[in-house]
């Protein structure tokens, strides 16, 4: 063997060796990258700290608000998302994709154009909202305008999945049950919505989940107002300056809850395969 | 006793013909993948719509073209064991074939003697509440047919009832097939691509190519199969063939 080759195959190692380096940094960087950031917050609080916070009525009233408020939402966006999101799962109709692409649009939109159209429309002087004055009824800054703008945000996920969920369920199923004298209705509810089960809830907990964490458009919509309008997001961002500590423990709050939630969906997803 | 005529046009062709089955009488539709015999089940229970005809079962129009009649798949009291059975995955044997009964909101009292009897009678009471899932092919195909008999059908339509069988399994539940279908008394349409089946199982066989039908005579001239014609789709090879132009020789 003469001295070049073994030079060339020395450098070629070395050259493998470093492209594993850098590979494996690179990795490493990445992982850091998101999850340095969320160890930190855990990091700032003692559970002494952690435990008082939580028990502040603001931070209290905050996660309250949340949970009633994504309940809400979820509830209307089930009972609005799941006809259209059959209807676009088993019929071809005209315009299909056109309707398809603009319930998609809030899912790219910026949050806070969202809550503007929905202040624009809602507003005093807007469509509905002008009308609704008229009649005594006053939308923006309200608790139900949380809501309306979780709705809005989040609203599409669920349809999207639901749509998913719906069009994996094979026709011939419910063809069977028509034919045992099963109405389409009653097909629906006893053969269709058991088979998308799964796809179905993990939709919930998608939207759930949006809901949870919208700001965006809920602070343009419905303020930042402690017990009516200040959902935890909100008071993450209000307390920041005045008392870091109780951002940070609603912020661990919401880190736990996100957590909890894609573990739900990695056994439900892992169920359905 | 059922009579149609069905005319629908398909992607492909269009598809007319008409039916006419005795109670106790076993038709069966035989033909390759695409003929259009799938089809006929589906406009005959009413899952599909066809573009002109009638249908007429026990003096009842069910559909007619002319007068504007649709009668829907839920109210024709048609029983049909589907390709592959289209059991439902999340419920058990038993809630499977109570589904039709349930349905008629007969009380669970009564319906629950009549399902172990179904059951007791096609020897699968074993696996009352497993979930159809954990079942061999041959059961499924008896809780498919348990599930079209039980709510008492006026027509019972099976579609490739066999096929998803294997060879030994299939050569035993061709016989008892043939055996129930005549026993349960109502007029019958079997959809195959064999040729084994049409013989063993049917009274009357019509053979389709395009929708239309090319031959049909009682399934004992399919003996001698010089009588199919040498014109068709369907040429007639060997005893032993697995398989021509689709029409399978098992």
């Amino acid at each position: 063997m003469s001295f070049t080759q073994k030079g060339t195959r020395n450098s070629k190692k070395l050259k493998t060796t470093i492209a594993i380096i850098i590979f494996a940094l690179i990795i490493i960087i990445t992982i850091l990258f998101f999850t340095l950031p969320l160890f930190s917050l855990l990091l700032r609080i003692s559970p002494e700290d952690f435990i008082a916070a939580i028990l502040d009525p603001d931070v209290n009233n905050a996660i309250m608000l949340s949970l009633i408020t994504a309940a809400m939402a979820t509830t209307i966006i089930v009972l609005l998302g799941t006809p259209i999101a059959y209807l676009n799962a088993r019929y071809e109709y005209r315009g299909r994709n056109f309707v398809e692409t603009l319930l998609d649009l809030p899912i790219v939109l910026p949050p806070s154009v969202a809550g503007l159209a929905l202040l624009v429309l809602f507003g005093r002087r807007g469509l509905i909202g002008g009308f609704l004055n008229d009649i005594g009824i006053t939308i923006i800054f309200t608790t139900f305008a949380v809501v309306l703008a979780q709705v809005f945000v989040a609203g599409p996920l669920y349809i999207r999945q639901a749509k998913t969920a719906f069009a994996m369920v094979d026709r011939v199923y419910e063809n069977a049950a028509r034919t045992l004298g099963a109405g389409p209705f009653v097909t629906f509810v006893k053969v269709t919505i058991p088979l998308a089960w799964t796809g179905l809830v993990s939709g919930v907990i998608l939207g759930f989940a949006r809901g949870i964490g919208e700001f965006g458009a809920t602070i343009m919509v419905a303020g930042n107002l402690p017990g009516k309008t200040q959902t935890m997001p909100l008071a993450i961002y209000g307390m920041m300056q005045s008392d870091l500590t109780a951002s940070i423990a609603l912020s661990i709050v919401l880190i736990a809850m996100s957590c909890i939630i894609l573990i739900i969906i990695r056994i439900l997803s892992g169920r359905s395969s | 006793m059922l009579n149609a005529t069905l005319i629908k046009k398909l992607r492909d062709f269009e598809l007319d013909i008409d039916l006419s089955v005795n109670d106790g009488e076993v038709m069966v539709l035989l033909g390759e993948n695409g003929s259009g015999k799938s089809t006929v089940l589906n406009l005959l229970s009413g899952l599909l719509v066809p573009d002109e005809g009638n249908i007429i079962l026990n003096n009842i129009e069910l559909f007619s073209s002319e007068k504007g009649i649709f009668v829907p798949p839920e109210e024709r009291n048609i029983g049909y064991v589907f390709q592959n059975y289209a059991l439902f995955p999340h419920m058990t044997v038993f809630d499977n074939i109570s589904f039709g009964l349930r349905m008629r909101r007969i009380p669970k009292n009564q319906f629950n003697e009549e399902v172990d009897r179904f059951l007791e009678d096609l020897g699968i009471a074993h696996v009352k509440c497993e979930r159809v899932t954990n079942l061999s092919g041959g059961q499924r195909q008896r809780v498919a047919l348990a599930r079209a008999l039980i709510i008492r059908p006026h027509l019972l339509l099976l579609d490739e009832p066999l096929t998803a069988l294997d060879q030994s399994a299939r050569e035993k539940i061709r016989l008892e097939l043939r055996t129930q279908l005549v026993n349960s008394n109502q007029p019958s349409i079997l959809v195959t691509h064999s040729l084994k089946d049409a013989r063993i199982i049917g009274d009357k066989v019509m053979m389709l190519e395009k929708g239309k039908v090319i031959w049909s005579g009682k399934a004992s001239d399919l003996k001698s199969l010089s009588t199919i014609p040498d014109d068709s789709a369907v040429n007639f090879v060997s005893e032993e063939y697995i398989s021509f132009s689709g029409i399978a020789i098992d």
